[in-house]
Parts: structure tokens; C-alpha cells; sequence
């Protein structure tokens, strides 16, 4: 009798002789216990449990295809993670104090939030950005916003995130431009924007053009960047988003996946070599609060993306197989009560993260169910992660949990079930239709709508909300955005549009509807050139939407 | 005679698409009964109004996650007032800090939701406080 034939014996004898009379007279506290995602839980993992798992064919080591238990050969042990806390607000004066105080604070990257008006293509003095302007994020309208955003930071030394996806080759433009004005050219710089279209119609709904015109820009992007800008990653594939709408993490996970194998599939048809982009797509994912779940995804979605970019698309670079990913705690499980506890919350969270091998983490502030947040609450949540990367002793040992019954099985579940998903997905005829039926937005819905039964049932916790809960008045302190910045950002564009050369502007833009008309063209140097003429983001993104068209929302609920 | 439903619009003012609690209180409302519509996203508030005159309905939610609730809740409801159609009962949900609550309800906005809210409770207050608006008066 082989090792497992004896345990599988050993256990069902367990289960009747011990588990089953304790359970008897000690009743458990569920009867079904499963993950924030409704994801079933045994009470205990055994090696029959990962009976078929072969070492070397699923888990490999380090730096090692499938890259299971991290990218790097020697993770944590060589560099750290990333520590890049996404900040902005008001105008770019404000934010660019931010950045400097988050510097000097030991943070190594920087990561911009833009205001809405930004994300959605709007200027600070368009009628729909009232009220809005500087509020989540900083207002950039024009290259001069950018340059003074950057001001007395070296492009060539730190790296950007931008979040930021319909408009995102404007903003890259733009910082190209500031680059180059600081004497960096583009083959220096280093960073990532966003600009993953897909999840805005899914999830996060920040979409300005059709899926068509828009990954045409995508396109566009990708291969200025392989010849110019080498350095740059020029998709951020999110699950982040998909995740705090509401879904599960296999959703999370096999939506993400598909996203990026959709534009893997779109780009190589449109005759780019794979190897020639795909080192430069990264992933983004939410730590949510499920610890082991959030661990195994993680694992899983490195296992996947390897198998897809070595089998599927036959991309011979080691570089291309790898899934770099940034990650951040889920801002969807704080709670505006007692805020404190979300200290908490965030640790365990970004615990997950460093657990599942990500590359770079942003860790949530405890008071952002309020607003921004307050330069004290940002101070707690990045050394949260300090503390974790220098006291913890978990980045000493790669992959600490690799070989746990639990998470090795839990992991194959994760990847079996977004299979699933993928394999529907593709039967519908791949992602942009399941997109346009409405599948991914409804398997969302349908999830978030069945947590919060599930919370107001009391089946699932949240402490603080529906349990132990007290009165209190908020006892933190809030981030007040000042109303007249709105005025102050409106003020600092008007004298950008006296300042510059509108002959020049108008011809810039004129260039640019023409390149839009002609689908083989790279619209890339055609939007720098007409953000170097300071042309609004706003005049870009109305020039694009006279040939593209504007997305609506289809608003089912 | 069967009891009229009592219809409710939901709208999303502004331009942020976090619209995770907007579905989850129309589908809810639906479920408990009420005539629900939808805007969708990225609507001004003169879509807003105009929707709601034109689908007759008896109270408007307004979902704002964007920090813009000061500007475009009472932006409703002037149009509402210009509009003779004030007697629409507006309420509203999203990242609203407390202190600006007492601010927005000298503007007329009848009730604010603020994130941790069961969905119950919000049900239970429209069915107290939002009537059919001809039976009102």
C-alpha cells in the first residue's frame, strides 16, 4: 500500500472515530465554511489532497517557468517590492508636494491618481467637470500640468505608475515631453500606464471610445513603445477593478487573464511579434481579505499566464512567459466604522500579497471610505509595509507556503475553476463579445449582489458593520480638497490657452483627425506632437471622438 | 384596484463609474417590489431630471462616489425645483462624509446613505417615506 492509499485509510478512520463524535458534542460554528468568494473550505488538507501534483511540472522553482512560486530566482532576498502608495489631488502644486514628502518618506516609486475629469477625457473647465476637479485624484489638463507635477524629480531616476486608461496615450504623452524637456530621453524612462480598456467596460467604467477604435490606440501604444520606449510597461491588465465590483477572485482571476490574452491574440494578428511587447505587460491585482485565497490566486495567476504565453502563443523570450504584478489591498473591505480597524485589515492584506510574490504593492489608508487620504493615514499604511518587508522575516524564504496541502490545492482550484471561465468566454467568441452580451458585467453583479445578502444575512462578517458594532462619531481626521482649487486649476489652464500658439494647436490637432481616419497609422506621434503644442486633453480626446465615436452604458442592474 | 407601484429612478450624476452599490440598491428595490430604472453612467443632472419627469417617478437615489456630492446633489434639485417637479423625493448614497450631510439636507436632499448601510435599511426607508407623487397631495 502506497503513502497516500494508508492516509486516505488513516483519515476516514479520523473522520468517524475522532472528528465526527467531537463534532457531536462541539458542534462547529458554520455548517459550511467557505471563502470570501463563497469558494468551499475543508477542514483539513492532506497530501491526498495534491496526490497528482508533480514538483517540477507545477511548481518548478523560482525564476523557473511556470514561475508558481515567484518570477525571480531569488525573490525578496535580492530587492524588495516595490513600495508605491498611488497619490494625488487638487492641482498638480499640491500633488507634486506629495510626492516629494512620499521620497523623503522611503517610498521608491511613484504612482499617480488622476481626478475624474482627467480619467474620463474632460477638461477643469468643461461644465461636466463641476465639483469635480482635484477632487480623487490631480487635474492635469495640459503639458504644463505635467511639468510642474514632475518638478525637481529626475525622470530618469524613479518610475511612474499612471493610472490612467482611455486617455492614457495622452498622459504618456505628456510625459514623455517632460522627460525629454529635462533632458531624459524616452528610451530612459521607466514606469507603467494603466491602459488596459478592457476592465473599464467590465468593471471600473471609465471608458470614453467603442472596444474597436480603443484597442486600435492600445495598439498603437504598445508598438511606440517596443521601438521608443523600451522601458516602459504599457498595459497594466487589472483584475483590481473587476475585483472591487463586486466579483469573486476566480472571476477576478480568469477575467484578467483573458483580458490579457485578448490583447496578446489582438496585437499578434495585427503582425507584432510577441516577444517584441510581451515582457512589457504587467498585471494588476486586488489583496482582498480572504488570506489563503488571495495567496493561491496569486500563485495561480503566475502558473497561467506562463502556460498561455509559452503554449499558446509560443513566445520564445523567458521574459515574455513571466507575470509581473503590482498589487492593492482592497479598498472595498474598509469600513467607514471604526476606522482604526482598517489598519488591520490592510496589514493582512498586503501580508497576501508579499506571501503571493507580488512586485510591487500598494497598502490602502484607514480613512479612505471618507476621502483622500490625510498625510498621517498614508505614513501608517506605508510603513505597514515596511514593517512587514524588515521585521516579519517573511521576504527572508521564497514562497514560504509552497507545498502546503491547502494552498497547493487551493491554488489548483483557483486555476481549474478560471479555466472554466476562459474556456466559456472563448466559446462566446472571446472577450470583447462576452463583453458586449453583457457576461463578465453580470457574473460580477450576480457575485457582488450575493456578498451583500450574504453580509446582511450575518453569513459572512464584517466586524464593525454587522458585528460589534458601536456608536461613534467618525474619530479621524478627513482630508478637506479646498473648493476654490477648482477655480485655482481653471485659472492655471486659461492662461495656458493665452500662452501658447493656437495656429500651432489647431494644425497639431488637424494632423491627428487625419491619422484617426486611417487605421494603419500610429497615432502615437501625432498625440505628442499636439501635447508639445500644449493642446488640451480634452481637445485630443474630442478630435478622437469626432472619427471614433463615444461608448454609452448599457445600464442593466 | 391593484396598489400602484411606486417607481424609483436611480442615476449616477458625474462622471465616476463606480457603480457596485447603485446596482445593488436598484436590483434590491426591485426585489422589494418597486419599479426601478436606471440611468447608467456619467449622466448630468439635466439627464437626471429629464429622466425623471419622463419616467413619472416618485423619488430619485443619487449615487456619487467622486467627492462631488456638495455640487451635483443640489444641482438636481434646483432643476427639479425649475422644473416644477420638486415634489420628487431625492435621496442619496456613496462616500459622503458626515460632516457634509446636514449641508446637503438644507439643500433638500430628504435622506443620505453612507457606505456600511445595509441595503434593508434603505429599502425600509423608501417604503416609509416615498409615496406615489399624486397621492401625495
Amino acid at each position: 500500500m502506497d503513502d497516500i492509499e494508508r492516509i486516505k485509510k488513516a483519515k476516514k478512520e479520523w473522520e468517524e472515530k475522532i472528528l465526527k463524535p467531537h463534532i457531536e458534542k462541539h458542534p462547529e460554528r458554520m455548517e459550511r465554511f467557505s471563502t470570501i468568494s463563497d469558494h468551499e473550505i475543508k477542514e483539513i488538507y492532506t497530501p491526498e489532497d495534491i496526490a497528482d501534483l508533480d514538483y517540477m511540472r507545477d511548481l518548478g522553482f523560482p525564476g523557473e517557468y511556470p514561475f508558481t512560486r515567484g518570477i525571480y530566482p531569488n525573490m525578496y532576498r535580492g530587492r524588495l517590492w516595490t513600495m508605491r502608495q498611488f497619490a494625488g489631488f487638487g492641482t498638480a502644486v499640491e500633488t507634486n508636494q506629495r510626492y516629494h514628502y512620499l521620497l523623503q518618506q522611503g517610498q521608491t516609486g511613484l504612482s499617480v491618481a488622476f481626478d475624474m475629469p482627467t480619467i474620463m477625457g474632460v477638461d477643469s473647465d468643461d461644465p461636466r467637470a463641476t465639483g469635480e476637479v482635484g477632487k480623487c485624484g490631480v487635474a492635469i489638463d495640459t503639458l504644463a500640468d505635467m511639468e510642474t507635477l514632475f518638478k525637481g524629480i529626475p525622470l530618469d531616476k524613479v518610475t511612474t505608475s499612471m493610472t490612467i486608461n482611455a486617455p492614457a496615450a495622452i498622459l504618456w504623452a505628456m510625459y514623455i515631453v517632460v522627460a525629454e524637456k529635462q533632458g531624459v530621453p524616452s528610451n530612459k524612462i521607466g514606469g507603467t500606464i494603466q491602459n488596459d480598456i478592457l476592465k473599464e467596460y467590465i468593471a471600473q467604467k471609465s471608458w470614453i471610445y467603442p472596444p474597436e477604435p480603443s484597442m486600435r490606440i492600445i495598439r498603437d501604444i504598445v508598438a511606440y513603445a517596443s521601438e521608443h520606449v523600451p522601458r516602459w510597461n504599457t498595459i497594466s491588465i487589472s483584475g483590481y477593478h473587476i475585483r472591487e465590483a463586486g466579483s469573486t477572485a476566480v472571476q477576478e482571476l480568469a477575467f484578467t487573464i483573458m483580458d490579457g490574452i485578448s490583447y496578446v491574440d489582438y496585437f499578434t494578428r495585427e503582425g507584432l511579434d510577441v516577444d517584441s511587447f510581451a515582457p512589457r505587460l504587467s498585471f494588476f491585482f486586488d489583496a482582498h481579505m480572504d488570506f489563503f485565497e488571495e495567496i493561491a490566486k496569486f500563485r495561480a495567476a503566475r502558473r497561467m499566464w506562463a502556460k498561455i504565453m509559452k503554449e499558446r502563443f509560443k513566445a520564445k523570450n523567458p521574459a515574455s512567459w513571466l507575470m509581473r504584478f503590482h498589487t492593492q489591498t482592497a479598498g472595498c473591505s474598509l469600513t467607514a466604522q471604526q476606522p482604526y480597524n482598517n489598519i488591520i485589515r490592510t496589514a493582512i492584506e498586503a501580508l497576501s500579497a508579499v506571501l503571493g510574490g507580488t512586485q510591487s504593492l500598494h497598502t490602502n489608508s484607514m480613512d479612505e471610505t471618507y476621502a483622500l487620504p490625510t498625510e498621517e493615514a498614508v505614513t501608517i499604511a506605508l510603513r505597514t509595509q515596511q514593517i512587514i518587508a524588515y521585521e516579519s522575516g517573511i521576504p527572508n524564504t521564497i514562497d514560504p507556503l509552497g507545498g502546503s496541502y491547502f494552498i497547493e490545492k487551493l491554488t489548483n482550484e483557483m486555476e481549474e475553476k478560471a479555466w472554466e471561465y476562459i474556456n466559456k468566454i472563448e466559446e462566446m467568441g472571446g472577450m470583447l463579445r462576452a463583453i458586449e452580451l453583457g457576461y463578465p458585467q453580470k457574473e460580477i453583479q450576480d457575485a457582488a449582489y450575493h456578498y451583500q445578502l450574504q453580509v446582511e444575512k450575518g453569513e459572512k462578517i464584517i466586524v464593525g458593520v454587522n458585528k460589534y458594532v458601536i456608536d461613534e462619531d467618525v474619530p479621524i481626521p478627513i482630508l478637506k480638497i479646498p473648493d476654490d482649487l477648482e477655480k485655482k486649476q481653471k485659472e492655471r489652464l486659461a492662461k495656458v490657452k493665452r500662452d501658447r500658439n493656437n495656429a500651432k494647436v489647431k494644425e497639431a490637432l488637424k494632423l491627428l483627425r487625419e491619422a484617426a481616419e486611417d487605421y494603419s497609422e500610429n497615432l502615437m506621434p501625432y498625440i505628442i506632437n499636439a501635447v508639445r503644442e500644449y493642446a488640451t486633453e480634452g481637445e485630443i480626446i474630442n478630435t478622437l471622438k469626432e472619427a471614433f465615436g463615444e461608448y454609452r452604458d448599457p445600464a442593466y442592474f | 384596484m391593484p396598489e400602484e407601484k411606486v417607481r424609483i429612478l436611480i442615476a449616477k450624476p458625474g462622471l465616476d463609474g463606480h457603480d457596485r452599490g447603485a446596482k445593488i440598491i436598484a436590483r434590491a428595490l426591485k426585489e422589494a417590489g418597486f419599479e426601478v430604472i436606471y440611468t447608467g453612467l456619467h449622466q448630468t443632472p439635466e439627464q437626471i431630471v429629464n429622466a425623471a419627469i419622463q419616467e413619472d417617478v416618485d423619488a430619485i437615489g443619487l449615487s456619487i462616489l467622486s467627492g462631488a456630492h456638495n455640487t451635483l446633489m443640489p444641482a438636481v434639485i434646483k432643476l427639479l425645483r425649475e422644473k416644477g417637479a420638486d415634489d420628487i423625493i431625492v435621496f442619496g448614497g456613496g462616500i459622503i462624509p458626515d460632516d457634509d450631510i446636514p449641508f446637503l439636507k438644507s439643500q433638500g436632499v430628504a435622506e443620505i446613505f453612507t457606505p456600511g448601510t445595509p441595503v434593508s435599511e434603505t429599502i425600509e426607508w423608501v417604503k416609509k417615506h416615498v409615496k406615489p407623487r399624486h397621492k401625495r397631495k
